[in-house]
């Protein structure tokens, strides 16, 4: 079964063609939506294709990492939940969930994308904790790149909440009108290698005939902030090269949708 | 003291707006939103599909499995740590009673129902949420059901009985919340659980309104699953 779809899907990228009549490389349709949660600080849904996913900002005050004092904390988890797929279980996050959490991670940490400086409240003392929650609501393939757009748009969707006398957080009060002290905007483009062909956003019948992926995260100056390599084929430096390209070519079309 | 003014403005026995959408998951056998005021609940069926382990299955019938569980994002504070807890494992729990005596899975030996009902916000009154939206996923599921099952949460904040609490009444230290899960046909209740502290008088009271508010959450719930039945 899984051979005669692969088959099929390489005779199709011969012809340039994918499964639903897109190009190799072209993303289904992408929308984000602000504000989906009035409980969140920050929160967005992103749609690619009938991709739907969620993230949520949640912010907290805390004490500062002993090693970092002077820098705010921040952390991304994703749920591949079980409303989303059959294939998904409740439980603890498994690998493909710990996965995208930690490229979505390295894509807004390793971009400067927040300024951790800025989160400060008192140096060594209280910082803000900026919470990532992400949690596919209908998974019809591409969650990696769904799931970083829709935490960038959770972080520009962001207002901090006003603190009280001890600083700690007023969740009573009406949020402030002030955001994170945002600067890049990373974005990942997911590309797959099949056979000698490339293509990005996969639906979840394509993903079953990876043989090698390239997750990419591009900022809006076009450099690379974080990459990481998937499926169990190994890739050539002209085909990471290749991918590279790709991704900073279709990185924008992604950020229009922000 | 006496409660002259709900904190929303509402009338003592006015539900909050509320909107429903059935088919809202394309990849579940079925699918439905449910929303009152600020609380959302999703809710997606999958199966009757196999049931693993074996030792859970039963010859005799199908089993409905019920998981509900608050987005990490979706508390009034701090951050809803995900896994769940004891509170999501016994409104799970209660939730799947509530919807149980609707639905004959005798056809589907050895097999589950899987319920997943997830919340992105919340104001008060999830396990209600829960219930209506999950009842409008199995029907979408196509599953023969006796009935919907329709919930509220009905309760008293110091003199009034109210329905449809939001957050700031359910945590009101002079009051009680009463959430109630009715099978609109038959009028029987599924669910009936309280905290707080009421008069028996008060206690009826609350479960008379609260089946009353349910007829108008029924009509929320026929004309989502009509208007997605015409759309196909």
């Amino acid at each position: 079964m899984q051979k005669e779809s692969k088959a099929h899907l390489l005779r199709a990228l011969a012809k340039n063609v994918r499964y639903d009549g897109r190009k190799a490389l072209e993303y289904r349709p992408v929308t984000v939506e602000y504000g989906i949660s009035e409980s969140a600080e920050g929160s967005a849904r992103v749609r690619i294709g009938g991709t739907e996913v969620m993230a949520g900002v949640k912010l907290e005050t805390n004490t500062p990492y002993p090693d970092t004092p002077d820098q705010g904390n921040l952390m991304v988890n994703a749920e591949l939940m079980a409303l989303s797929n059959p294939a998904f279980e409740p439980g603890p996050p498994g690998e493909q969930a710990t996965e995208i959490a930690r490229v979505v991670d390295r894509a807004v940490r390793e971009s400067k994308s927040i300024d951790v400086h800025k989160l400060v409240i008192k140096p060594g003392e209280k910082v803000w904790a900026v919470n990532i929650d992400i949690c596919t609501i209908n998974d019809e393939g591409g969650l990696q790149d769904a799931a970083c757009l829709a935490a960038l748009a959770a972080l520009k969707n962001t207002r901090l909440p006003k603190l009280n006398e001890n600083d700690d957080v007023d969740y009573d009060a009406e949020k402030t009108k002030e955001g994170l002290p945002l600067s890049k905007q990373p974005v990942e483009v997911t590309v797959i290698k099949v056979g000698e062909h490339f293509f990005v956003d996969a639906l979840s019948e394509e993903e079953k005939s990876i043989e090698a992926r390239l997750t990419v995260a591009v900022t809006e100056k076009g450099t690379v902030c974080a990459l990481q390599k998937g499926g169990a084929l190994p890739l050539s430096v002209e085909d990471i090269d290749k991918m590279i390209d790709i991704a900073q070519k279709l990185a924008p079309t992604l950020r229009k949708a922000l | 003291m006496s409660y002259t003014k709900r904190f929303d403005g509402r009338g003592f026995e006015e539900l909050r707006p509320m909107s429903a959408k059935v088919g809202i998951i394309p990849r579940a056998d079925g699918s439905a939103m449910f929303k009152t005021g600020k609380t959302t609940a999703l809710a997606a069926v999958y199966g009757p599909r196999d049931l693993h382990p074996k030792f859970m299955q039963n010859p005799e019938t199908g089993i409905l499995r019920i998981f509900y569980n608050m987005m990490p994002f979706s508390g009034h504070g701090e951050r809803v740590r995900p896994g769940g807890g004891r509170r999501s494992k016994e409104i799970s729990m209660v939730i799947q009673n509530a919807i149980l005596p609707v639905l004959d899975l005798k056809d589907y030996p050895n097999a589950v129902v899987d319920v997943f009902v997830e919340l992105p916000q919340t104001d008060a009154g999830t396990r209600c949420a829960a219930i209506t939206a999950a009842a409008m996923a199995l029907a979408d599921a196509g599953l023969e059901m006796k009935d919907l099952v329709c919930a509220v949460a009905a309760g008293r904040v110091e003199d009034k009985i109210v329905i449809d609490l939001n957050y700031y009444e359910d945590s009101h230290e002079d009051g009680a919340d009463l959430p109630v899960a009715v099978l609109p046909n038959s009028g029987k209740v599924t669910l009936l659980q309280m905290d707080g502290d009421m008069t028996k008088e008060q206690i009826k009271e609350c479960i008379t309104k609260a089946k009353e508010a349910c007829k108008k959450i029924y009509e929320v719930q026929k004309a989502a699953l009509k208007e997605r039945f015409v759309k196909r």
